[in-house]
């Protein structure tokens, strides 16, 4: 009290601001063009690669803004503001290398493309002479195809099983983390896990399309159960309930009532688990093995595939290199656009059919 | 509860108990025996994995010679691949295990939400380019550029074991293979991290910045904690699949046979992992060869088994399930 008495009219410096000093709200911005036309400096100027001058651009943001920070606002708002820009940054290396990716495979695929390329095989080609892709995607097709047709009714049906009759007994419980545990498996093991089986029946050195879709059906079947499991999660019990109290049986409920409202999501799991196992490649290189020919028959002989066939035109190019090396790219870009195509179908296929909410 | 039970009529004794319950039908029993005979198909499948290699693999057991790659026996085989596929995947989790962090932080809490969403479409993406694809561009386009930055290391931090090299210009080295199979990693632990983030109660965030906390102060006391669980599994799920990761590291690794159990991380003499040793050697092999590269791969399921184990167990003990 003594001191207010003191000093009746205090003066602006004595008085706690509110606010802390803060840099203005442009400052990132300007930090990171900055530190961008330094790098172009770089790169431009003194004529260092174009991946050093990003660097140096990338260290230059995340030192200088925290320090400028520092000076202005204090030591949390340095650490706060030096965090946020390393997250960014991360952001940024990661996606580098995903562009870098997308356009070696435009590059160097798009002039391997051409109406030959998916009409021939690779019987007796040799040197430059022509060669296609054709036996790899019928193959691909084909074995695919085989997984799908394995994979989804035992999908279905175990997250049938696991949502609608086990609902939280210890046996769903014990299936659901071993199907989440089965997630994990690596792909060869699952090729190495078909050739053990069917040597068995046929003998050794057995290679068989039919063997590759076994593989994949191990490395697809969790997914489908995962993902069908969500959908039918997501089905409100109300409409079970209406079903039962029409005297519908649980197994009519389950295919006329339960199904087709989650319809749209087992398919949109379906499309996206195709997708992620027709690229795969290890259980294939070792079931269903390499040739050069067209083979329509899943349960003889081997059966070329398109991720096979990228790795053999790399590793075995033939003299010279540089058209097996193209044949390479030209099938990568074909592989993923497919991945991509079916990604899309995916979405397209959850937002067309999805159930309608309205009321 | 027991009032209604009370108030049941109770069947006259001599009388069969009235049943409650409409009588099953055939439709229903087989429904029902279908659902339930594919849930089992499922346990008899793991199972199956299991017992199919240990039946071929045990031959391979007591191999020598050229079967095991020149190795005394199996153990010293299996001892030596672990090393190189463990190698690979600890360098693989080091750089990607913080870049996955930070950019499912952007995610979660950095970005606008409108950006958020088409940030999440590029890392499913990155999930996306099946293995075989980044192995082609990790050898014809990534390891060229790395062979340029080894040659640098060699010469400036050669002191460094890690970097003594001679130093592969062609970039075939574990360290490549490891950065490639880091890109791999990335959009599993992103994707697990981002949603376990985004699970964060919104009233602790609320609560820490309402206290002066800045905003990596409330991530690091209140979603950090929360999500730690979720981060760890996340970790493990990534490293899972960096160890068994295949068509990526035979691609771009240059080792043959065991490999050269070295931490040079540079050189052309590199250590091996099993997948990619498999996957290398397994169509040419015939005989014995075949029963030790089924053998290894029993040992590489069996770890990849254990770590997922490990890693599902962390994030159902904390009571959460996660969605990848």
């Amino acid at each position: 009290m003594t001191t207010l008495e003191k000093n009746p009219t205090p003066t602006e410096s004595d008085l706690l601001p509110l606010t802390g000093p803060r840099l203005p709200t442009y400052a990132p911005a300007l930090v990171a063009v900055a530190a961008l036309a330094l790098g172009g400096v770089l790169w431009l100027v003194l004529g260092s690669s174009v991946a050093l001058s990003a660097f140096v651009a990338a260290v230059v943001f995340v030192v200088a803004l925290p320090s400028w920070s520092r000076a202005v606002e204090g030591s949390r708002s340095a650490v706060d503001r030096l965090v946020a820009a390393l997250v960014w940054v991360a952001l940024l290396f990661a996606f580098v290398p995903l562009v870098s990716l997308l356009w070696t495979l435009l590059d160097k695929g798009l002039p391997a493309l051409s109406p030959e390329f998916f009409t021939f095989s690779m019987r007796s080609v040799f040197g430059d002479a022509q060669g296609g892709i054709y036996h790899a995607l019928v193959g691909t097709v084909l074995i695919t195809l085989a997984a799908t047709l394995i994979s989804v009714p035992i999908g279905i049906f175990t997250a049938i099983y696991l949502v609608e009759y086990g609902a939280g007994n210890r046996v769903a419980k014990t299936i659901t983390f071993l199907v989440d545990v089965m997630t994990g498996i690596p792909s060869i093991v699952a090729g190495l896990f078909a050739y053990a089986l069917f040597v068995l029946f046929f003998g050794p050195g057995v290679r068989m399309g039919f063997g590759g879709a076994v593989a994949l059906s191990i490395l697809m079947i969790p997914v489908v159960v995962r993902s069908t499991e969500e959908m039918l999660k997501l089905v409100p019990d109300e409409l079970r309930e209406a079903a039962y109290a029409l005297g519908v049986p649980k197994w009519r409920t389950i295919t006329k009532v339960v199904l087709p409202t989650s319809m749209s999501g087992i398919v949109t799991g379906v499309t996206l688990a195709i997708a992620r196992v027709i690229g795969e490649t290890a259980p294939l290189l070792i079931i269903a093995g390499k040739t050069d020919s067209v083979n329509f028959n899943l349960f003889d002989e081997r059966m070329a595939t398109l991720p096979v066939f990228i790795y053999y035109s790399y590793t075995q190019p033939g003299i010279p290199a540089a058209p097996g090396y193209e044949r390479a790219w030209g099938a990568a870009l074909v592989l993923i656009a497919i991945v991509m195509i079916l990604n899309v179908l995916a979405r397209l296929i959850g937002k067309a059919f999805a159930p309608k909410t309205g009321r | 509860m027991s009032s209604t039970d009370t108030a049941k009529p109770r069947p006259p004794k001599g009388e069969p108990p009235v049943k409650r319950r409409s009588p099953e039908r055939p439709g229903d029993k087989i429904f029902k025996g279908l659902s339930f005979g594919a849930a089992m198909i499922i346990l008899v499948a793991l199972a199956g994995v299991a017992i199919f290699l240990t039946v071929e693999g045990i031959p391979g057991l007591g191999a020598s010679g050229g079967a095991v790659a020149g190795e005394a026996n199996f153990l010293v085989y299996a001892g030596r691949l672990v090393y190189g596929t463990l190698l690979a995947a600890v360098i693989a989790l080091i750089v990607a295990t913080p870049l996955s962090i930070g950019m499912a932080l952007v995610i979660s809490h950095y970005a606008p939400r409108r950006l958020a969403t088409p940030l999440g479409y590029m890392i499913d993406l990155l999930a996306a380019v099946p293995s075989v694809v980044y192995g082609l561009w990790g050898i014809l386009f990534f390891g060229r550029f790395m062979g340029d930055i080894y040659v640098w290391l060699e010469a400036n931090l050669g002191f460094i074991p890690l970097f003594s090299g001679p130093a592969a210009t062609g970039g075939r080295t574990i360290l490549t293979a490891g950065l490639v199979l880091a890109l791999m990693v990335i959009p599993i632990i992103t994707a697990i991290c981002r949603e376990i983030f985004a699970q964060t109660p919104t009233l602790h965030q609320e609560a820490a910045l309402a206290l002066g906390a800045t905003r990596w102060e409330m991530i690091r006391y209140a979603v950090f904690p929360y999500a730690k669980s979720g981060m760890v599994s996340a970790t493990m799920l990534g490293l899972g699949r960096a160890l068994g990761e295949t068509m990526a590291v035979a691609m771009v690794l240059s080792a043959s046979g065991t490999g050269v159990m070295t931490l040079n991380l540079i050189t052309t003499q590199n250590p091996n992992t099993i997948a990619a040793n498999i996957a290398r050697s397994f169509p040419e092999a015939t005989g014995l060869s075949v029963n030790v590269l089924i053998a290894s791969g029993l040992v590489l399921f069996l770890i990849t088994f254990a770590v997922n184990f490990a890693a599902r167990a962390i994030v159902a003990r904390s009571g959460k399930r996660l969605n990848a």
